[in-house]
């Protein structure tokens, strides 16, 4: 399903270089939950938004459901990140004074969806991820980790075969922690893909995989032998 | 994503921005109110004064005795030279020229009137009937001086309606009342229609008698204070200059029209003299409001740019969560316009009504003029999509990542 060769990002910032991703290439089959780790830095965020859509790399490619993501034209893009891939981002990016309802109802604006069912269903999200008494605060109203769920809540809400989420557990409690990975996990039996970046090798546990990256390179890859109970 | 859904979101931005909203439609709403106000008031009052200019009498010549050209010699001061004739004027209207409609020969001064307690200080005309066609006189009541007055040398008088008022009150009809000029008793025959106007050549204050009687009776004069032409049309004034000019010159036996002993202005001379203090009156009030278009525009523009940081991440944000790059741009263009002609509409109507305050206030007719509306609303708008459409087009031509992270 995502498949990437030989991918490398690198910034140029006036004479300097930053190589964020070097030369990186896997494979994640459908339905397959992967954790990606790796020091602050190491370039994992970057990794998840070419994966994303979100950017662009500067060599090697990504094939999408067989599909070549450098050839597609931005609008065919658009609709990927609207309907296959939901994006939980390491900075929340919730639309500043607008409710926590509007901002997970937002992916649906794009898709067409009429508003009675985008709102129907951006509650029915929000209470799934214990928002349910929040549904009209802002995101100042919100905590850091009333927000992240809100941003979960949001990525979930076009029901994408994709879910890539940057940090998602990075702001809230244990307890809430692994509600949000039974979320993940009972979408993974949905039969959805799910990668996630995390520091903690707790919630790496989680995963069926996990990618260890450090300096833009991938450094090992382990499997966790359903630890947790994740899969099939 | 439908259209009627693109409104709404451009509703809803906005709304969720009151602040911004409310500061950009401010330039706008004053930008265009002021250009409205400040140009109509100017229009009205150039329209104003060419008004009470036409009142005078249309294509109007007048013909005065003396010369104004100081060609040496020692010059009289202005009315008491005494070179104009009732024949000279009734030579004028002999010739029959095509270019001269109307040949009015006035003598005036000004004297006491009493009627009975009450007593004003007004100007005493004397004419003929030729004087209502060339001065624009219509009658309230009555009639005006005839012909049978003139020759009959009549103490007959017409009143213009600031002497009725204040020799016999408001709304009396003081027709078949006497009224005393010089001690000599004028039955009233007529009042006539108020001209408005005020201060000096007020029209309303104002006594006409026969001018035979004004010469002989009243006055003891034989020649007459100046001769009005009305010429034929606005083109033919010139023409009508020159004919009667070198006619009067004829008779005068002078050859050397430098040396003639009369003068003449036109209305028309008047008209472009005044038009001019006033155009430049109203460049004057179209440059303030292109300063406050100009400074609308730039607070416009500023509140724009200065959201645009935030606004490249909602856009940023947007087009990671699906929109369309197109999707995008229409909506923060539809919502420009909103702002725009939302504004355009509160600063029109606000322009309107202070220009209909202030010339109410200030007794100016109420003129609106849709070239300061246009132009006022094409700018403002303008400068609002261009800053409002720009900046996100810029925007949604970064990759999803790049306006996520601008700063
Ligand atoms: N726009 C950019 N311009 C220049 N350098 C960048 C840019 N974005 C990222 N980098 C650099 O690329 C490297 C990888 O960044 P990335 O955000 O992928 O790290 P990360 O692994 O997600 O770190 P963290 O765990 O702290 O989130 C970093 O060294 C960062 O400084
Ligand atoms: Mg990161």
């Amino acid at each position: 399903m995502i498949d990437v060769s030989h991918l490398s990002k690198i910034y140029k910032m006036d004479a300097v270089e930053t190589v964020a991703l070097d030369n990186v290439s896997f494979f994640i089959k459908k339905g397959e939950f992967v954790a990606i780790m790796g020091p602050s830095g190491s370039g994992k965020s970057t990794l998840m938004h070419i994966i994303g859509a979100l950017d662009t790399p500067t060599s090697g490619t990504y094939i999408l459901d067989g599909q070549d993501v450098s050839k597609l034209s931005k609008d065919q893009l658009a609709e990927i990140r609207n309907k296959k891939i939901g994006f939980v981002f390491q900075a929340f990016n919730l639309l500043p004074r607008t409710s926590a309802l509007k901002n997970v109802a937002l992916p649906m604006v794009y898709a067409g969806i009429s508003k009675d069912e985008r709102m129907k269903r951006a509650e029915e999200l929000l209470k799934e991820v214990g928002l349910g008494d929040r549904l009209n605060h802002t995101s100042s109203q919100l905590s850091g980790g009333q927000m992240q769920r809100v941003a979960i809540a949001r990525a979930l809400s076009m029901n994408p075969a994709i879910i890539l989420a940057d940090e998602p557990t990075g702001n809230i409690s244990t307890v809430q922690a692994e509600e949000i990975m039974k979320i993940f996990q009972s979408l993974q039996k949905q039969g959805h893909t799910i990668v996630l970046i995390t520091h903690e090798p707790s919630i790496a546990a989680f995963s069926q995989r996990t990618i260890h990256i450090k300096d833009g390179k991938i450094d090992k890859v382990e499997h966790n032998g359903y630890k947790k109970g994740g899969g099939h | 994503m439908d259209f009627a859904e693109l409104i709404s979101s451009s509703f809803e931005a906005l709304f969720l921005n009151k602040v911004r909203t409310a500061l950009a439609g401010l330039g706008i709403v004053i930008g265009i109110g002021a250009v409205i106000a400040l140009v109509s008031l100017g229009q009205a009052s150039q329209q104003s004064v060419q008004n009470q200019i036409q009142g005078l009498g249309a294509n109007l010549v007048t013909i005065s005795p003396g010369s104004t050209q100081g060609a040496g010699g020692v010059q009289g001061g202005f009315g008491s030279a005494t070179t104009l004739t009732y024949d000279d004027a009734m030579s004028i209207q002999a010739a029959n020229y095509p270019s001269i409609s109307s040949v009015s020969p006035e003598v005036s001064r000004r004297s006491q009137v009493t009627a009975g307690k009450n007593n004003t200080n007004t100007q005493i005309y004397g004419v003929t009937p030729a004087y209502t066609a060339v001065h624009n006189i219509t009658m309230n009541s009555g009639t005006f001086i005839t012909n049978a007055d003139v020759t009959g040398n009549r103490e007959v008088a017409v009143i213009g309606p600031t002497v009725a008022s204040d020799l016999f009150g408001d709304g009396v009809d003081p027709t078949g009342q006497t009224i005393r000029i010089n001690k000599i008793p004028f039955t009233i025959i007529g009042v006539t229609v108020s001209k408005g106007g005020s201060g000096f050549g007020n029209q309303d204050d104002m006594v006409f008698i026969p001018l035979t009687t004004a010469q002989k009776t009243v006055f003891g004069m034989t020649n007459i204070s100046d001769i009005s032409l009305s010429a034929s049309s606005a083109n033919d004034i010139t023409q009508a200059e020159n004919d009667a000019g070198y006619l009067l010159l004829q008779r005068h036996k002078i050859s050397d029209p430098a040396q003639a002993d009369f003068s003449m202005f036109s209305q028309s001379d008047i008209i472009s003299t005044i038009s001019s203090v006033t155009g430049t009156f109203t460049s004057l009030l179209a440059g303030i409001a292109a300063i406050s278009l100009l400074v609308g525009g730039i607070g416009i523009m500023n509140i724009m740019l200065v959201t645009v940081i935030e606004r490249t991440r909602e856009i940023g944000l947007r087009k990671a969560l699906g929109a369309k790059d197109s999707t995008v741009v229409q909506q923060f263009l539809i919502e420009a316009i909103i702002l725009t002609v939302g504004g355009g509409i509160v600063g029109m109507v606000l322009g309107i009504a202070l220009s209909f305050v202030i010339a109410t206030f200030i007794n100016l007719p109420f003129t609106i003029s849709v070239y300061a509306i246009g132009l006022a609303i094409g700018v403002s708008s303008g400068i609002g999509i261009i800053f409002g459409w720009y900046p996100a087009k810029k925007a949604a031509d970064l990759s999803p990542i790049e306006a996520l992270r601008y700063e």
